[in-house]
């Protein structure tokens, strides 16, 4: 991405920050959409291994799309000259879109019965899943906007060498993601077992109460 | 590598550079800093299972000690 793909006319050497700002925003924004397609698993089966899915897909895109939000601050201040815009559609909606599925820990936290706490914090997950799509095109239906229109329903707007790059830093960002959720779920599957372990071997005395924990275990 | 860095393009890192850098620092600090947190579970659970060997040991144990007395009467 710096070598290979050109400067752009307009913005120069800053618009290097759009191979990681976008790709994060794009896997994030899919993230909580898989999600809440997880949480429908969920719903549909009653089976707490798809909410513990959903939970570490949710908590994965909060994670990637904190990152989008600084970088595309970073990239505001290069650009604009200002951290942030509150007049700007795409900024302002990312936010919210942030905000929201910010509250779905807290929510888990709220509830102490675990099967509750699944159902509640599943129910969440499909109705903000759905809200994300939604969002995206109200923004692109919005005019007034200052932020740059590359990727739109219609197509890219980027030359050859651009979009390869592009393409490439969206692959890897993508991979990222899968990679990171299957160490995490491999990381809570493995806790969860040697709880399992531990009740069937010691019984329920043996076992050390989750703590602070919203995780399904 | 020499020649790749030869044709390629001088970076600006006096003027735009600075903002470049940090937007793809700030991506590299959260991964390491997840990872960092992830390490820190995997030693914990480390920690758990090893106290689950130990305790499932001394009840192995305590169950075998209580055998014996018994085997003895037999």
């Amino acid at each position: 991405m710096f070598f290979y793909a050109p400067l752009d006319a307009d913005q120069g050497f800053t618009q290097k920050i759009f191979y990681i700002h976008v790709p994060l925003a794009i896997v994030s924004l899919g993230g909580f959409i898989f999600g809440g397609l997880l949480a429908i698993g969920y719903l549909r089966t009653g089976d707490r291994a798809w909410d513990m899915r959903s939970y570490v897909a949710i908590h994965m895109a909060l994670i990637f799309g904190v990152g989008a939000l600084i970088t595309g601050s970073i990239w505001a201040k290069a650009s604009w000259g200002h951290w942030w815009v509150w007049n700007e559609p795409t900024l302002v909606s990312f936010l919210i879109v942030l905000l929201l599925f910010a509250t779905y820990q807290p929510l888990r936290f709220s509830i102490e019965d675990p099967e509750r706490q699944s159902r509640y914090a599943s129910v969440f997950a499909v109705v903000a899943g759905a809200f994300v799509p939604l969002n995206y095109l109200a923004v692109n239906l919005a005019t007034a906007y200052v932020h740059p229109r590359v990727l739109t329903l219609t197509g890219a707007k980027l030359p050859p060498s651009m979009g390869l790059t592009f393409a490439v830093a969206l692959v890897g960002i993508a991979l990222l993601y899968v990679t990171l959720w299957k160490y995490e779920m491999a990381a809570k599957n493995a806790r969860s077992q040697v709880r399992r372990l531990r009740r069937t071997l010691l019984g329920d005395d043996g076992v050390r109460p989750v703590g602070r924990s919203a995780a399904p275990s | 590598m020499s020649p790749l860095f030869a044709s390629a393009p001088a970076i600006p890192l006096g003027t735009s550079g600075k903002y470049v850098a940090a937007a793809y620092i700030v991506f590299v600090v959260l991964i390491l800093v997840y990872l960092a947190i992830m390490a820190v579970r995997a030693q914990h659970l480390e920690r758990e299972l090893q106290e689950l060997r130990r305790d499932v040991e001394a009840a192995r144990a305590g169950a075998d000690a209580a055998e014996r007395p018994t085997e003895a009467v037999l």
